[in-house]
């Protein structure tokens, strides 16, 4: 049996705004993945709790209302207070370019902002994936 | 002198490399290094010769060398999660640990929730856990949706439903995709309700993939096996058919609030009326109303299943059942073995590729060439008792 890349598609906040976080899912399963979609209004508690229980390769946060700088870094936190430290963290959504290099340091390993061609994601995530 | 703590880590990596100078104590110089670092060891270790004693290095190859069986059955997490994803790729490291696991399976309580897509399986589950956590009991959800036939890819949408509980750490939700098994579950799911066993869930819930008539496989896994109706699929002919309507111990008409969920409720209870002319069973069905999504019968159908569990139990059926599951299933792992022994054998070099090609240019045929591949085995296995 091939191995599969299993990723949680999460929006932590209260954010609201789905539809690239939806369209990601899909073009992430279509691409032979097994995507987790947790829903709108994750805490990052929850989100890492996921990826610890499904055994994620992948965390992919999207966020639209401007909260991923606190968002974000939370995660990577807990990840690895829980000691998944191989756990790949991306992000996408509205973030200001100047805020990139803070959630890069802070282990958020890419940023895909608006228009960014989803097979370059892809590759990435393909890329970059623990062995397991 | 302490070691630094190597908590999970799962990649092919150098964990932690802790450097102790000549008095035993740790300087302060451990440090944590990354699989991409790997390169700079050697660099970094002869900077430090000089108060250099040992370096130890904890080596955590994907978490090769844990014992999971004995992390397991002491409440991790983590290494549950491991030995599942293992399990679905079907990777023979998970085996060992499953043979330890096995003595201590057996006690959870397994409920099958079964049913058309949409017709509300993820809420009512998540409705079922938190009636079930209220009373005290421990949960493990194993959550199947279906695989892309075309890309092998799955969107498991199954937890979106159960967020309320994915922080209580006694629920513990694992979805699982198909990956081409039929069904309703994946080929893995029996080894999954095995794991979550042996780790102290009290009660399993399989959610089957939104089945259509004849996908009937978790009747094989569950104690107790419910069906969700909704109303509006259909004529009172639908409700008389085999497969999925047969297999039911409770029935759940769920949507119940919108129109047609009476006539749906007086179908199947005409079915169970009928079933009780045509075969004996100790046990008649029952039908419940709920609406998941207002939490509405939810309390009942709990109590419904505890009455099947305890009829199960004092009737000795929960034994028989137990033992015509294990006949199955011993039956079945051996013939899943089987099978992917042959397969890999074929594919490995080439040899099935070939075999296709002249099966489709006619030079030979589907039915000599299964026997003839069937024969090498069977020459293959009393050559090997001999030699033993």
């Amino acid at each position: 049996m091939a191995k599969k890349i299993k990723i949680i598609v999460a929006k932590p906040g209260l954010d609201g705004h789905d539809r690239g976080a939806k369209l990601l899912a899909r073009i992430f399963a279509e691409e032979g993945m097994e995507v987790v979609y947790t829903g709108l209004r994750q805490t990052p508690e929850m989100i890492v709790a996921a990826a610890e229980q499904e055994d994620a390769d992948v965390v992919g946060l999207s966020s639209l209302s401007g909260v991923h700088n606190y968002f974000f870094p939370k995660v990577v936190e807990l990840l690895k207070s829980k000691g998944l430290n191989d756990v790949l963290v991306v992000g996408g959504g509205i973030i200001p370019i100047e805020d990139y290099d803070f959630l890069q340091k802070s282990g958020v390993k890419a940023i895909f902002g608006p228009g960014t061609p989803t097979m370059d994601i892809v590759s990435f995530i393909k890329s970059n994936v623990r062995a397991r | 002198m302490e070691r630094p703590d190597a908590p999970y880590c799962e990649s092919p990596a150098i964990r932690t490399l802790s450097i102790y100078d000549e008095v035993g104590d740790s300087a302060d110089s451990t440090c944590e290094i990354g699989y991409s670092h790997l390169e700079l060891l050697p660099r970094m270790l002869s900077a430090r010769e000089p108060v250099l004693l040992s370096v130890v290095v904890e080596r955590t190859s994907g978490l090769m060398n844990r014992d999971y069986a004995k992390q397991i059955l002491e409440g991790s997490q983590q290494a549950v999660a491991r030995l599942i994803s293992w399990l679905e790729d079907e990777d023979e490291r998970a085996y060992p640990f499953m043979e330890e696991l096995y003595p201590h399976t057996g006690k959870a309580y397994i409920l099958g929730i079964t049913g058309s897509p949409g017709a509300g399986k993820s809420t009512l589950t998540d409705k079922l856990i938190r009636n079930i956590r209220k009373s005290g009991l421990t949960v493990g959800i194993v959550a199947v949706d279906p695989s892309s036939p075309f890309t092998g890819g799955a969107l498991l949408g199954d937890r979106i439903r159960m967020s309320e509980h994915s922080t209580d750490p006694d629920v513990y939700i694992r979805s699982m995709a198909t990956r081409g098994f039929l069904g309703g579950m994946a080929k893995a799911t029996c080894d999954v309700v095995k794991v979550l066993d042996a780790f102290g869930k009290d009660v399993i819930i399989i959610e089957t993939v939104g089945v259509g008539q004849d996908e009937v496989d978790v009747v094989g896994l569950a104690d107790t096996t419910c069906v969700v109706l909704v109303p509006g699929l259909g004529d009172v002919i639908q409700s008389m058919k085999a497969g999925i309507m047969e297999i039911a111990d409770l029935y759940v008409v769920n949507k119940a609030d919108r129109e047609g969920a009476d006539q749906l409720n007086m179908e199947v209870s005409a079915r169970i009326e009928q079933d009780t002319h045509i075969k004996m069973s100790g046990w008649t069905p029952t039908v419940h109303k709920t609406v998941a999504v207002d939490n509405v019968g939810i309390k009942e159908l709990w109590e419904a299943i505890l009455k099947h569990k305890d009829f199960l139990e004092s009737s000795g059926r929960l034994v028989e059942k137990r033992r015509n599951q294990t006949y199955q299933e011993t039956l079945r792992m051996i013939h899943n073995e089987m099978f992917r022994l042959i397969r890999d054998q074929l594919q490995e070099n080439g040899r099935l590729d070939r075999l296709v090609e002249e099966i489709l240019e006619r030079r030979r045929d589907p039915y000599s060439t299964m026997r003839e591949i069937l024969d090498e085995w069977q020459f293959f296995t009393p050559k090997q008792k001999e030699a033993s």
